[in-house]
């Protein structure tokens, strides 16, 4: 522990603990859904008002603010499962495996949408609603691979040993995330390569840039939200015989 | 009893159960010469189209037909008892597993190697191409077997376990039938084909190594 400072460890310690978390977490929910506001509308506000048209594509490209961030989160929702879930899996800890399957139904979500703004914007620019191409597919087993979680978490009865299997699950399915993320460069496919992560220097205009990392962070905010949030009635669930939820419910009534 | 010694062990065992059980070999073989029957029954008989999708058929019916036999590759032994004393051996957990994986193979996944090529000419495939077939279907097999194993050993606990079992197992196989599928496509037309068979036999050796792992953690999930 002589690596990370004292105070960030404690940090880590008290949040393990399931009321310190609970209440932790309502005082920062305004916060978090006051930042994710302001982000979303200046975010939106350069990408459809500010930005301009882009010189082959027109207005259409605008998908781009909602398409491009979806994806992006659907890659690291699924890594931040399945590094939760390796850290529930080898340390027991309670509220990891809570974040970790708290976490899928938001990723599937962003999945789902980002292979639906695509299909839209596919239609009227591929002329195809859906190409069987290398990045298409494998963001598509992405959302198996998600839909599989969430199943098999509510299959086994026992939550503490469906966390497990879970947490196995999620780790194995990581051998398809530098798939979808190198599948535009090794492959030739139909779906661009990538435009803003090239690091000396992205190839899209910076007018068009800034909202668009605006409107990234802003999602990651919207994930916060949504798997804190999720992850408080799950732990509520799991907790429900515990004094300090017994006591809690006792005072606010 | 040494590490080498149990592995065989496990292997001759598991061996000698599925002979005394000939059904549990017979069936999925069956299923895969049957799901491969409907196909020309259901899209009609034309030579040409069937020679130009017979790779694809033979792919996804032997992938269907892995994930069908996975169910007897800890059933028997999860429900009585015996899983639960492999567990607690003192030999790794994982090698043990990987030696049951090896038996199930040379039960379920060889055979479909050895009714492969009459099915082939079944389907008008050309000859030349039928080496590639084979050759894919005895690097890609095992890793269903292997993959296979880590779905059905997360859900060998649960009642109705079939089900998410395909939700599970059938996304991480997609690798598999791409590469393998499109060797044969490929052998099918005259073209080179070592990129795909490389990239097959490194899934295998990866799958080799890497996948007993989970499959020993899931199954010590699944026994408490």
């Amino acid at each position: 522990m002589f690596l990370i400072p004292d105070p960030v460890v404690r940090f880590f310690h008290r949040m393990a603990s399931p009321p310190h978390f609970y209440s932790f977490t309502e005082r920062l929910m305004p916060w978090l859904v006051v930042i994710f506001l302001l982000l979303t509308a200046a975010g939106l506000y350069g990408g459809l008002y500010l930005a301009p048209a882009d010189y082959q594509q027109g207005d259409s490209y605008r998908i781009i603010y909602i398409h491009v961030p979806s994806a992006w989160m659907s890659l690291f929702i699924y890594m931040v499962m399945a590094v939760a879930g390796g850290i529930g899996l080898v340390w027991r800890i309670k509220l990891a495996e809570i974040v970790a399957i708290s976490s899928a139904p938001v990723g599937a979500s962003f999945t789902f949408i980002a292979l639906v703004t695509g299909s839209l914007w596919g239609k009227p620019m591929w002329g195809t609603w859906w190409v069987w191409d290398a990045r298409l597919t494998s963001e598509l087993i992405l959302l198996f691979l998600y839909l599989g979680v969430i199943g098999l978490y509510g299959a086994i009865d026992d939550k503490r040993t469906a966390s497990r299997a879970v947490a196995i699950l999620a780790l194995v399915g990581v051998v398809n995330i530098p798939i979808i993320h190198y599948s535009v460069e090794w492959w030739n496919t139909l779906h661009q390569g990538p435009t803003v992560t090239k690091m000396d220097k992205p190839s899209i205009h910076v007018s068009m840039l800034i909202p668009l990392l605006l409107m990234a962070i802003s999602f990651k905010f919207y994930y916060l939200i949504a798997m804190l949030q999720r992850a408080r009635t799950e732990l509520l669930l799991r907790e429900r015989n515990a004094q300090w939820v017994k006591n809690m419910i006792s005072e606010s009534k | 009893m040494s590490l080498s010694h149990a592995f065989f062990a496990v292997i001759r065992r598991d061996l000698v159960l599925a002979l005394r059980r000939r059904s549990e070999i017979a069936n999925p073989l069956l299923f895969f010469i049957l799901v491969i029957t409907l196909f020309p029954l259901g899209i009609g008989a034309q030579p040409h189209l069937l020679q130009a999708i017979a790779p694809g058929i033979i792919w996804v019916s032997a992938l269907l037909a892995a994930m069908l036999s996975l169910d007897s590759l800890f059933r028997s032994d999860f429900d009585d008892g015996s899983l639960e004393q492999m567990l607690l051996s003192p030999h790794p957990a994982s090698v043990l597993v990987l030696a049951k994986i090896i038996a199930h193979w040379l039960v379920t996944g060889l055979p479909l190697l050895i009714v492969a090529p009459l099915l082939a000419v079944f389907l008008g495939m050309p000859n030349h191409s039928l080496g590639i077939l084979l050759l894919t279907l005895l690097l890609g097999t095992p890793v269903l077997s292997l993959i296979g194993a880590i779905g059905v050993a997360l859900t060998v606990g649960l009642r109705r376990g079939g089900m998410i079992l395909s939700l599970l197992v059938l996304p991480l196989y997609v690798p598999v039938l791409i590469f393998a599928g499109n060797a044969v496509q490929m052998a099918s037309g005259g073209l080179p084909v070592d990129a795909q068979i490389n990239i097959l036999i490194s899934i295998l050796l990866m799958a080799l190594v890497l996948a007993p792992l989970p499959v020993a953690a899931a199954l010590k999930m699944s026994i408490n």
